[in-house]
């Protein structure tokens, strides 16, 4: 499996570390009450097909957000999370 | 003030073994630049500019090295003063520096590290974050058959470990 680092270009699977479901880039308001932070804390998607996930590339220290398939081990698109929010 | 006494990070270099030298250099002071977000460092670097990633900016007795998104290193002089500018921290002792030499240099990094060796992914004059065994390093290709190599100064016998590991490896199949 490789990813395409926006930074590095295509790279190794080993390069990089896995954290969990991209769910984790939205994190909700601070009030917005109990079952929105159960779901941002608790609740994933187990898709068959696409899924979103956040990677980090351990060499160049860029989260990135990664479009993938879980059926056909497709990687859709590799995105930085950094700067996103400005 | 107590005058502490420099030790090398390295010992039993320079060493060759099958078609490969690693040897121990010294870059000089090194400085990790972090650009603030919207700053320009352009006329505080000149004339030296911030590299773009995987590239190495040459200068009068410095040069400016990416090491990381949004980060390079000053090596080889004292970094410009950029107060406001970018967070820079002092590297010079955290990091051990080496040179990988000769014509076997290239598959004694292929037996220890992803990352494309080719010189159409890895061009002479380019630096490149990659995973060296376990440890995150940086490699700068200064030849075709030669690399500058840094790890924390703390990996410096590890780093060694492993190189030494992997051109024994290959001598002995050049022996067979």
């Amino acid at each position: 499996m490789r990813l395409a680092c926006p930074c590095c270009g295509p790279r190794d699977r080993r390069e990089f570390t896995y954290y969990g479901a991209a769910d984790y880039l939205d994190r909700p308001a601070p009030e917005a009450g109990l079952d929105a932070w159960d779901a941002y804390l608790h609740l994933r998607d187990n898709p068959a097909g696409k899924t979103r996930d956040l990677w980090y590339h351990d060499p160049c220290q860029s989260w990135l957000e990664v479009e993938r398939d879980t059926v056909t081990h497709a990687v859709h698109s590799v995105q930085a999370v950094a700067g996103r929010h400005a | 003030m107590v005058n502490l006494t420099p030790t090398a990070a390295f010992t039993g270099l320079p060493l060759t073994i099958g078609r490969a030298t690693l040897t121990a250099f010294d870059p000089g002071p090194v400085t990790a630049i972090a650009p603030y977000p919207g700053r320009d460092l352009s006329r505080a670097l000149a004339p030296l500019s911030f590299p773009a990633p995987g590239c190495v900016v040459d200068g009068p007795g410095a040069r400016l090295v990416w090491t990381g998104r949004e980060q390079a290193f000053w090596m080889g002089s004292a970094a410009p003063d950029l107060t406001g500018l970018a967070a820079t921290t002092d590297q010079s002792d955290g990091w051990a520096w080496l040179t990988v030499s000769g014509p076997d240099a290239v598959s004694v990094l292929a037996r220890l590290c992803p990352l494309d060796l080719r010189a159409q992914s890895f061009a002479v004059g380019s630096a490149a974050r990659s995973m060296l065994a376990h440890m995150q390093a940086i490699m700068i290709r200064t030849g075709e058959d030669s690399f500058e190599l840094g790890v924390f100064r703390s990996m410096a016998e590890s780093l060694l470990h492993d190189l030494t590991g992997a051109m024994r490896g290959l001598a002995a199949r050049d022996a067979l």
